[in-house]
């Protein structure tokens, strides 16, 4: 760029002006880092400071911008200045808060400082003002599929923000399993009886609501686009298709009941008398009220038995292995239905764990003042003969085979299974566990594929290169960032909520919807201005891929965790830019690195790594880079700062958008220049994985366990290239790694590399 | 009487009979009253499991256990349940309706000493304590009484000389003014209770 002016500012404030030589950092800025403009202020982010930046950049034609001076973290808003590319070298967490204050250590810090100036410098030059998604689509409206409590709420919510929506439901009417309930457990205070389960009224405020669009018997045959310019094709059964088009998706696809046919041990199936929970719904609809009668003969109801865990944490493999969180609340609901009604009739709920979320302690306390008894046990059989059924269980307090005799209905609390369409990873899931030695997932993969199996039926039919519907985490449940994003599916736009994002109750699902149905809208929102979803919520860049040099080979198609990526006709990657997260695995999956952002790229990063400057091996200065996520081990880092502790001047801290976005050029090159070791600092990833990006930093370390041989091609110890997982609250853990991770590199010789 | 098992029929009977009894339905089996109790490890049954027991409707083995015998009152379940049951009170209950039912266990020493007291004061109105001591010490036969009594010699001997304790006492003691007055409220109460609790 020929107009390019660089403008280097030195902030003197926080104690910068006294710790270190910032005239030197001037020279080192305009000598080495070949600014323009380098001045030196006293107490930068203030007024006059900012204003002191803001001249320069409108009467001065300062184009890029560095600043020396706090963490990137710290004063966003003083130093947000939009119009120009920034970059900031962080003196003050990165330096003077980790080094401590005397003059032994006087060199060495101002040599970091001088090296975060150098790197700023180069940074800076490499980067371009983004200039938002060129695809921006301003779609505003928000799909719900499913019509039961959640996502009725989810569409009503949406509509009372002012948003339309358009709600499709499978079956002829709205309410999905609520509808089904006689009752529900409590939502308020004393929580101490069933309530109405208010879908009337919800399915009547949604009819009277101008906002929203009903599709009933309908599903959502196709998918296609992207956040702001989603095209639905709704199929109504024996109706027409209609295309609708919306700006974000909300699944709240529910869940089925675990199919009790898979219970027989438990006497499914042999009598009438033995059900499962919408069994019992479905008499209590039909008593309203009124003492439920026996199903075999219609005869009275002395004793009922409520069987918790029913094919739930099982242990064998044969059932489900999670809890479903929400059938303690509702056995003590049926319990009472019919104590409610008689309170001679004996009802024992059989537990191991009696496990009621949120406020169903009252409701606990409730059922037992209701005399519902509760036992701590394990049901192995249940003999269903005649009209009475016999319970046979392992009484767990009271360490005794027993049975309970003459029951004469008995409910089988069977759990959740979330209806989320299609596993498009399982054929992946399933290789991963074969190449691990588990060959039972790939034997059911292919068990499905054969004709005549039974396929799951997708539900949004996305047309993305990805699969049919959103990835799954784990027993079919979508995935998402479980503790930060729960509502955030690798879909970008497509949000779900309710018992298909995890098993809950009412009183969840209405909250999840609530909260689906608030980031459908954020989503819409970024999408008309063109800027990413969360984590990187409001940045502007996007991916570019410059075609000439791609060789097609996929991987950043593959790897995107959010299927932002498809490809053109010709083959190479077509970039949905709407879809995508900004997290950068593509660019660090590239082998030939055509893949950068504007403002983040394989040169902004690796021009970095070079800028430092590396002292020769009779020095006895290693120099280690730290390759830092910024969601996590990045914060961490500075409030280590901030509790002033204290890490090594060896290193040189970069922050990363996710670990899956570093390229392994940038280990080799910082090999090649003379780093004597490479830190990789990541989230955590597996099942429980923390990482922002879901995947990315799970892609890294896959890619970094084949950096060894590289090291060993080059003739270098393997342990100089580690990476290591980080949590935002590992504050005084990073340090330390810090520390031990540099004093066994200043063990090791040092990089023969250095000079050359 | 025999009691199909998991109902509410003795639940109900400790309900309505014993004291403070329609607590025991409350309880969540967290075992923090087992694991409190001083005596813990030397009785039969916890009071986590005893009220397990009466839902499980073992009517014969809670009113036969010998753990209500063994509580000391010293009320740190009490002061731990979470659900606030009076779990003291609810074992001196069961106690008493075992006592009632003859069911509580022969040669318990806490019965048996609850006996002789009862007794005892019943007799006169007040307590005669060299009377208790004595058919304490002579509960399991003479030669035992005598070892007995020759093993607390010195503890008897200091509380005569501080005035404690009158060897006049053997000869009758002392006793309330209107001993007929005191038999009839005793008497009258006992009915009350016995038409309260349902003990015909």
């Amino acid at each position: 760029m020929a107009d390019m002016k660089v403008a280097a500012y030195i902030c003197q404030g926080c104690g910068l002006g006294e710790r270190l030589d910032t005239a030197n950092l001037a020279k080192v800025a305009q000598k080495e880092g070949k600014a323009q403009v380098v001045k030196e202020h006293p107490f930068l982010c203030n007024a006059e400071g900012v204003a002191m930046i803001r001249n320069d950049i409108d009467n001065d034609a300062v184009t890029h911008v560095m600043i020396a001076a706090c963490s990137r973290r710290a004063k966003t808003e003083a130093f947000g200045f939009s119009d120009v590319a920034v970059s900031r070298a962080n003196l003050r967490e990165g330096v003077i808060w980790i080094r401590p204050d005397d003059e032994e250590s006087r060199e060495t810090t101002q040599e970091m400082a001088d090296d975060y100036v150098r790197m700023g410098c180069a940074e800076v030059k490499k980067m371009k003002l983004p200039g938002g998604n060129p695809e921006a689509a301003t779609n505003r409206r928000v799909l719900v599929v499913g019509g039961g409590i959640s996502g009725m709420t989810a569409a009503l919510e949406a509509s009372k923000a002012g948003y339309q929506v358009v709600l499709v439901e499978k079956a002829a009417t709205l309410g999905g399993w609520a509808a089904k309930l006689y009752k529900r457990s409590p939502s308020h205070s004393p929580y101490a009886d069933p309530q109405d389960t208010g879908v009337d009224a919800m399915i009547a405020a949604i009819e009277a609501d101008s906002n929203i669009t009903v599709y009933t018997n309908a599903i959502t045959s196709k998918t296609e686009g992207a956040p702001g310019r989603f095209k639905i094709e709704i199929s109504q059964e024996s109706g027409p298709t209609t295309t609708e088009e919306v700006g974000s998706i909300i699944q709240a696809t529910g869940f089925t009941l675990y199919d009790a046919n898979n219970l027989p041990e438990l006497g499914y199936g042999k009598s009438p008398n033995v059900m499962d929970q919408a069994g019992l719904e479905a008499l209590a609809k039909v008593a309203n009220g009124g003492p439920i009668k026996r199903p075999s003969d219609g005869g009275e109801v002395k004793s009922v038995v409520f069987v918790q865990c029913a094919g739930q944490r099982d242990e064998t493999g044969k059932h489900l292995p999670y809890c479903s969180g929400s059938c303690c609340l509702t056995s003590v609901k049926q319990a009472m239905y019919f104590k409610d009604a008689n309170p001679d009739v004996d009802t024992v709920v059989i537990y191991t764990d009696l496990r009621m979320p949120g406020n169903g302690e009252d409701f606990y306390r409730s059922g037992q003042n209701k005399g519902v008894t509760f036992t701590k046990g394990k049901v192995s059989t249940v003999e269903a003969t005649g009209n009475t059924c016999k319970v046979n269980f392992h009484d767990l307090i009271l360490n005794d085979q027993t049975a309970i005799e003459n029951a004469d209905i008995v409910v089988l609390a069977t759990g959740q299974v979330a209806n989320s369409g299609v596993d498009v990873d399982a054929k992946l899931k399933a290789d991963i566990a074969a190449a691990a030695g588990d060959n039972s997932l790939l034997d059911a993969w292919n068990a499905a594929q054969t004709e005549g199996a039974v396929k799951p039926i997708s539900v949004l039919n996305l047309a993305y290169r990805q699969g049919p519907d959103v990835p799954q985490l784990k027993y079919g449940f979508t995935d998402s960032h479980f503790i930060c994003f729960p509502y955030e599916t690798r879909r970008t736009g497509i949000y779900s909520a309710g018992p298909v994002r995890r098993p809950m109750d009412i009183i969840q699902a209405t909250e999840d919807a609530t909260g689906a149905a608030m980031k459908a809208i954020q989503a819409v929102e970024n999408a008309a201005v063109g800027r990413a979803a969360h984590p990187r919520s409001g940045d502007l860049s996007f991916p570019s891929v410059r075609r000439e040099g791609c060789t097609q080979c996929k991987r950043c198609t593959v790897e995107c965790p959010f299927g932002a990526i498809d490809e053109d006709e010709q083959r190479y990657p077509l970039f949905n830019e709407s879809r995508c997260r900004r997290c950068g695995t593509c660019m660090g999956a590239c082998p030939v690195r055509v893949i950068s952002f504007e403002n983040y790229s394989v040169d902004t990063v690796g021009s970095q790594i070079k800028a430092v400057d590396v002292p020769d091996e009779f020095s006895e200065k290693p120099r280690i880079l730290i390759l830092a996520c910024e969601n996590d081990a990045y914060p961490a880092l500075d409030m280590a700062a901030m509790n002033k502790e204290v890490y090594s001047a060896w290193v040189r801290v970069i922050p990363v958008r996710c670990l899956g976005s570093v390229n392994t050029i940038w280990i080799t090159d910082a090999l090649n220049s003379g780093y004597d070791g490479v830190m990789m600092m990541g989230c955590k990833h597996g099942d429980d994985y923390q990482c922002h990006f879901v995947k990315g930093s799970e892609l890294a370390s896959y890619r970094m366990s084949k950096v060894g041989d590289t090291l060993q091609g080059m003739g270098l110890e393997t342990e100089r290239v580690q990476t290591f997982e980080a949590a935002i609250t590992d504050i005084e853990r990073l340090p330390k790694l810090i520390n031990e991770y540099a004093d066994k590199i200043s063990a090791l010789p040092p990089n023969p590399f250095k000079g050359f | 009487m025999s009691i199909e098992k998991y109902t509410r029929s003795f639940l109900k009977e400790v309900e309505e009979r014993v004291e403070e009894g329609h607590w025991v339905k409350m309880c969540m089996q967290c075992g923090v009253c087992a694991g409190s109790c001083p005596l813990g490890p030397h009785w039969e049954h916890t009071p986590q499991k005893i009220f397990m027991m009466i839902r499980a409707g073992k009517r014969e083995e809670v009113l036969s256990s010998d753990s209500m015998w063994m509580c000391t009152s010293c009320y740190q379940c009490i002061v731990r349940c979470p659900r606030k049951l009076p779990i003291t009170h609810i074992m001196h209950g069961l106690a008493y309706l075992a006592k009632r039912e003859g069911l509580a266990p022969k040669n318990q020493p806490t019965a048996q000493f609850g006996q002789l007291f009862w007794d005892n004061l019943t007799k006169t109105g007040r307590v005669n304590e060299l009377k208790l001591s004595l058919g304490m010490y002579f509960k399991d036969g003479f030669s035992q009484g005598i070892k007995n009594a020759m093993a607390m010699q010195s503890v008897g001997l200091g509380m005569m000389k501080a005035k404690r304790l009158s060897p006049m006492e053997i000869m009758g003691g002392h006793g309330v003014k209107d001993k007929s007055g005191f038999q009839a409220m005793l008497k009258k109460a006992r009915e009350l209770e016995d038409s309260r609790r349902k003990l015909a």
